[in-house]
């Protein structure tokens, strides 16, 4: 039953802050500093999402087979290949060095 | 938002992609994103929820990150106000694209109950990549939607699976999320400024990682936005004093 409670709570939260996000009148965003935060905030969170799946275990940080797959990610991204590319380069990459005892 | 490199090969004239072009992107956004739900599926029902659990989470929370934060909670025997807290702080971010979504998309009041379900980090880096509004709609409806029913069906099927597959760190299916977030993250790198908020992002999110409750350190390091913006700001203040 608490696990219920839990995901109950969590969807109306998570859904009514994206509805406040659409729902925030214009005139709000119309000055260039509120413009230009609001581009860069998501640059700031998948950034920090992005170190956090990699280096993170838990609340410790860990230097593991993701960091691998994750550089292989970089590299097919910098070569500009096309996104199912990326993501597959990091997944085969973690479990190869996984497989190989890494 | 300007042109983004990463995912463009076919533009129109004037600089924006074709109808086309948009889906084909939006769609590989979509179904890579989305095969990935079979890595929640699986951990989920790793974690001891139940399929209808797991289903339902996908179902009404359908944002990657906080379901993972919420699944990882419960099975660490985290107290369930606690677990969803730290899956609602990592939700709040979709409120900050929501922010930029509205501007751009520009949909009546009516359908923004029904849209607010799929402002999530996927969709909002399909539509802020993509000039012209026709684009920006067309790059949230198709990832949104191929992005929605893939999600939930690889959710089932890996919940369904996740007995069969066993370890899915085995397969690297944990190494799907970052790889994901960092093809979104790249295309934004345009200038100095995004380069810097990005430096200063990951520094205070791996940094205050050890330290504060689950969730929160990303919520943290959305303050290098604001810090960096002041920094640039000064610098420029000071320039025109000179």
């Amino acid at each position: 039953m608490s696990v219920w409670i839990a995901i109950g709570v969590t969807a109306v939260g998570c859904y009514a802050v994206k509805l406040v996000g659409l729902l925030v009148p214009e005139g709000a965003l119309e000055r260039p500093l509120v413009k230009r935060l609001a581009a860069l905030l998501p640059v700031a969170l998948l950034a920090a999402l992005t170190a956090q799946q990699t280096f993170a275990d838990g609340r410790e940080l860990v230097l593991d087979a993701r960091l691998a797959g994750v550089a292989a990610a970089a590299v097919a991204v910098l070569l500009r290949a096309p996104f199912l590319l990326v993501v597959a380069a990091a997944v085969v990459v973690t479990a190869g060095v996984r497989a190989m005892g890494g | 938002m300007g042109e983004q490199k990463a995912f463009v090969d076919t533009a129109a004239g004037d600089g924006r992609k074709t109808d086309a072009a948009v889906v084909r992107d939006a769609l590989g956004v979509g179904v890579a994103v989305g095969l990935s739900g079979f890595a929640f599926g699986v951990t989920s029902a790793g974690s001891g929820l139940t399929l209808l659990q797991t289903c339902a989470l996908s179902l009404l929370v359908f944002t990657g990150a906080s379901q993972f934060a919420l699944v990882g909670a419960l099975a660490a025997g985290g107290n369930p106000l606690t677990a969803a807290a730290g899956a609602f702080f990592l939700g709040v971010r979709n409120a900050f694209y929501g922010l930029r979504l509205s501007q751009l998309l520009a949909l009546p009041r009516v359908v923004r109950p029904f849209a607010a379900q799929w402002v999530i980090d996927e969709t909002a880096a399909v539509a802020l990549a993509q000039t012209g509004r026709r684009q920006v709609r067309i790059g949230f409806a198709v990832t949104g939607l191929s992005l929605y029913a893939l999600w939930n069906l690889t959710t089932l099927l890996g919940a369904l699976g996740a007995e069969a597959i066993g370890d899915t760190d085995a397969w690297g299916l944990d190494a799907a999320g970052p790889a994901v977030f960092l093809a979104l993250l790249a295309p934004m790198l345009k200038s100095g400024t995004e380069r810097a908020v990005a430096g200063l992002a990951v520094l205070l999110g791996l940094g205050l990682l050890p330290v504060l409750p689950a969730g929160v350190p990303v919520l943290a390091a959305a303050l290098a936005a604001p810090v960096v913006l002041w920094a640039e700001g000064r610098r420029q203040d000071g320039r025109g004093q000179r």
